[in-house]
């Protein structure tokens, strides 16, 4: 057959397309540099920024936190709660070309539970079997019935990698992970960046308008958005509050501001190690209450955030679904503060802050010195680098603790662990068997009107000893070029790349 | 000479020992616990006690400090508890950038201060001198943090000229690659200038009254050559001790630089170590700095063979 004209013209088009169509490139400044990029042993945030281009979970959460289908399109409690169904999406390949199925789910989720490292056995504990039903569904057997186990898979430890490269690759998968997410792993340089391209075959790939994304770790956040600015970066996150007057002001820049799941907060050691015993804030409640009293949280929020925060006095936000109606947030009451310490027979209470020594955590113990100050507290402020910090606060060495969470979508994930006894990450010392109990109870019920009965006793409970004094709860802020658009501004903080596209 | 040199080669050895047991042990000095900051924000115990273990923390101290050496005897330089990469390729990565910038801020800083210096002393209390003068002393008391950031708002912010960061390999794109590296290499090249420049005027004043210059100038040599044929080759002697040594510095890292340039460097690579305890790669990057410290005292020393004659026959 003889070549038509068409057909020399066709060639000679296809020929000239790459020179048309330049390969779009989305690049993304991050705060920090990613840890393992492997979702059983990943342990940082800004790891999960990373992840959410490049492993897809059995579930996501949505703009108010909402449970929505990703690799299972629809789940479903037991009568007895204590097992739950998913159906799998199908046609769904992982980046090596490998089925994702059942059989693909019960490996990821005892490799999560089992592997020597992994930092997802804790989060999964309560779920005690898999079961491959058929192909395209799967059970969770749980030990008992667990509310946020659904939000536990939103995250990391409903991440699926390839069954084959996890095996394969053993203990060396996180330097070339494989998911199936919209992107896979190209290249990663430590501290320069991580490179993805686009999963031809991904099931959502509709949704994908770019051809590679390239994360750049860049710890200071005003070069950042000098980055930003000079149009080497699309997008930031994390943005500095004092800058972000001026991004909304740039016309070449849009922003985006979510109030984070997490929270600031000020943690008391109350019966941690002796040194509880030793100050006036550690030994007596109605002296943290008059603490709490002296602070007016919407002046440490303009200050040390300029703004760029809501005020709160729980582990949720008060615009969560979850957050306890019944203990608002306290009025600044300097009068009533030293009505209390007198009350306690304390006169100019002294004791030790500690603070990480980032500056936003420095600022808030600056402004709550001051301020704790005018109802007669004497804070002396200790800065410690976070390590060492870490260490003390798990030691009981310290009286009062700068400390922040980054949040869970379930508000189990803010708690639990602070307030149970004995739990890991409870600094304070805290331990009561009622408040276990009702911490257990807001686990096991799957009704949303329940769990928020249990949430205001749990509350109550707390608020009679103050352990913990929650401050503010960030807004994630986040600038990018006016050219992106399709900006999801999910409250985890984390940048979904689904629907992103430059105009 | 020849044994002289392999002499000091030798001596290499036990210095690197000693220095890597200092720094062995001085990591164990820091407070906090590596497992702990490796595990995270949710300090899983069970994950925390895995890391313990990995990292032979239960294990007491001369014990991990054999187990190192043991490694390092074998070419293996341990892995990153963070990123699970080997220390060794890790170094392999950074090293080459921050030689690369090492070196443009050696050459920017030699061809600003020894013009600068010798012209500053040959014409003392000119305009000349006190304008050196103050360039030296500004590029001493400017931060390069500082400088780092201004130069980006107006090189690539304003203007666009070059871009505020990433770091591209010579050999992929040299032109690209000198874009990136002309301004960190700038900011530090005017910092050391301004040292070389103080010792090589004061140095170069200190020769130019000897007796053999004027002697040089007694014979009718033109001042050209008496200034550079004459005076200063032995005006170099304690600048080339100085260059190595801020040449070591630079090699060690230039942590801020390196910071607000987002060059993939030592400093970034110790810098973040340090704060997340990763004492594999601590170990490993102190361990190569020292040796790279030591050798350019040693070709230092060479050099001062070269420039100066006379100490051939000592």
């Amino acid at each position: 057959m003889k070549p038509g004209i068409g057909h020399v013209l066709s060639i000679a088009l296809l020929a000239l397309a790459p020179l048309f169509s330049s390969a779009q490139v989305l690049r993304v400044g991050l705060a920090e540099d990613p840890d393992l990029l492997d979702p059983t042993q990943a342990r940082t945030f800004v790891g999960r920024i990373v992840f959410s281009a490049l492993c897809d979970k059995l579930v996501d959460i949505d703009e108010k936190l909402n449970i929505v289908p990703q690799l299972a399109t629809s789940y479903e409690w037991s009568p007895d709660s204590k097992s739950i169904t998913f159906k799998l999406r199908d046609g769904v390949s992982f980046h090596d070309g490998e089925k994702f199925d059942a059989a693909a789910v019960k490996y990821n989720i005892e490799r999560h539970k089992n592997l020597k490292g992994s930092n997802r056995s804790g989060e999964l504990r309560p779920v005690i079997s898999v079961d491959v039903i058929d192909p395209l569904t799967v059970r969770m057997n749980l030990s008992a019935p667990f509310a946020p186990l659904l939000a536990t898979l939103a995250d990391r430890s409903g991440m699926m990698v390839s069954p084959k490269a996890a095996e394969s690759l053993g203990d060396k998968f996180s330097a070339t992970p494989v998911c199936s997410g919209p992107f896979k792993f190209v290249e990663r340089i430590a501290q320069d960046r991580i490179v993805f391209e686009k999963f031809p075959n991904y099931w959502n790939k509709e949704a994908i308008h770019f051809d590679r994304v390239i994360y750049t770790p860049i710890p200071d956040a005003t070069v950042r958005l000098a980055n930003l600015r000079a149009g080497q970066l699309d997008f930031i996150e994390r943005a500095a509050s004092n800058d972000f007057a001026s991004i909304k002001k740039d016309p070449k820049l849009k922003s985006s501001k979510i109030t984070e799941i997490g929270y600031q907060g000020i943690t008391i050691n109350i019966d941690k190690s002796d040194r509880a015993k030793q100050n006036p804030l550690g030994k007596d409640a109605k002296v943290r209450e008059a603490f709490e009293l002296s602070l007016d949280r919407q002046g440490i929020v303009q200050v040390a955030q300029d703004g760029q925060a809501s005020i709160g006095n729980q582990w949720v936000p008060p615009t969560n679904t979850y957050y306890a109606k019944n203990v608002p947030i306290p009025k600044r009451d300097v009068a009533r503060a030293k009505a209390l310490l007198k009350e306690a027979g304390v006169t100019n209470p002294s004791f030790t802050l500690m603070t990480p020594t980032t500056s936003d955590s420095q600022k808030v113990a600056q402004v709550v010195q001051a301020m704790a100050k005018e109802a007669g507290f004497d804070v002396k402020i200790q800065s410690t680098e976070f390590a060492t910090s870490l260490n003390m606060a798990d030691k009981g060495d310290f009286e009062a603790y700068v400390l922040n969470w980054s949040g869970r979508p379930d508000p189990d994930g803010n708690i639990y662990s602070f307030a149970g006894c004995k739990q890991p990450l409870n600094y304070t010392g805290y331990c009561k068997p009622e408040t276990d109990a009702l911490l257990n109870a807001s686990r096991s019920s799957l009704v949303p009107a329940e769990r928020i009965k249990t949430y205001e006793q749990i509350a109550a409970e707390l608020n009679k000893e103050r352990p913990i004094i929650y401050l503010f709860h960030r807004d994630w802020l986040w600038a990018y070029t006016n050219k992106l658009s399709g900006v999801k501004e999910i409250p985890d903080g984390l940048l979904r790349l689904s629907g992103l596209k430059f105009n | 000479m020849f044994a002289f040199f392999i002499r000091r080669l030798v001596s290499l050895l036990p210095t690197l020992v000693f220095v890597s047991m200092l720094i062995f042990g001085l990591q164990q000095l820091l407070p906090g616990d590596p497992a702990q900051i490796l595990a995270g924000e949710d300090q899983s115990p069970e994950l925390i006690a895995h890391l313990r273990e990995k990292m032979h923390l239960d294990q007491p101290l001369p014990v991990r400090y054999f187990y190192w050496l043991e490694g390092v005897l074998h070419g293996d330089l341990g892995e990153s508890v963070r990123t699970q990469q080997p220390v060794l390729e890790l170094i392999l990565q950074k090293l080459p950038v921050t030689a690369e910038l090492a070196l443009l801020s050696m050459l920017i800083g030699l061809l600003i201060s020894i013009p600068a210096g010798i012209i500053s002393a040959v014409r003392p209390g000119t305009f000349w001198d006190y304008g050196a003068n103050a360039f030296a002393l500004s590029g001493l008391s400017v931060p390069h943090f500082w400088l780092g950031i201004l130069m980006i708002l107006l090189f690539s912010v304003e203007l666009g000229w070059l871009p505020a960061s990433g770091y591209v390999s010579p050999f992929e794109n040299l032109r690209e690659n000198l874009a990136a590296m002309v301004m960190p290499a700038f900011v530090l090249g005017t910092g050391i200038s301004a040292v070389l420049m103080r010792h090589t005027r004061s140095s170069m004043m200190q020769v130019l009254s000897a007796d053999y210059v004027r002697t040089a100038r007694a014979k009718g040599l033109s001042e050209r050559v008496v200034v550079l044929k004459h005076a200063l080759r032995n005006a170099l002697t304690p600048v080339i001790t100085l260059g190595a040594l801020e040449l070591g510095t630079l090699l060690s890292g230039a942590v801020l630089t390196e910071q607000v340039f987002t060059i993939p460097g030592f400093g970034k690579l110790i810098i973040d170590a340090v704060f997340n305890r990763d004492y594999a790669v601590v170990q490993g990057v102190v361990l190569v700095t020292a040796t790279v410290y030591i050798l350019l005292n040693l070709m230092a020393d060479i050099a001062y063979f070269v420039f100066n004659p006379r100490l051939r026959h000592a």
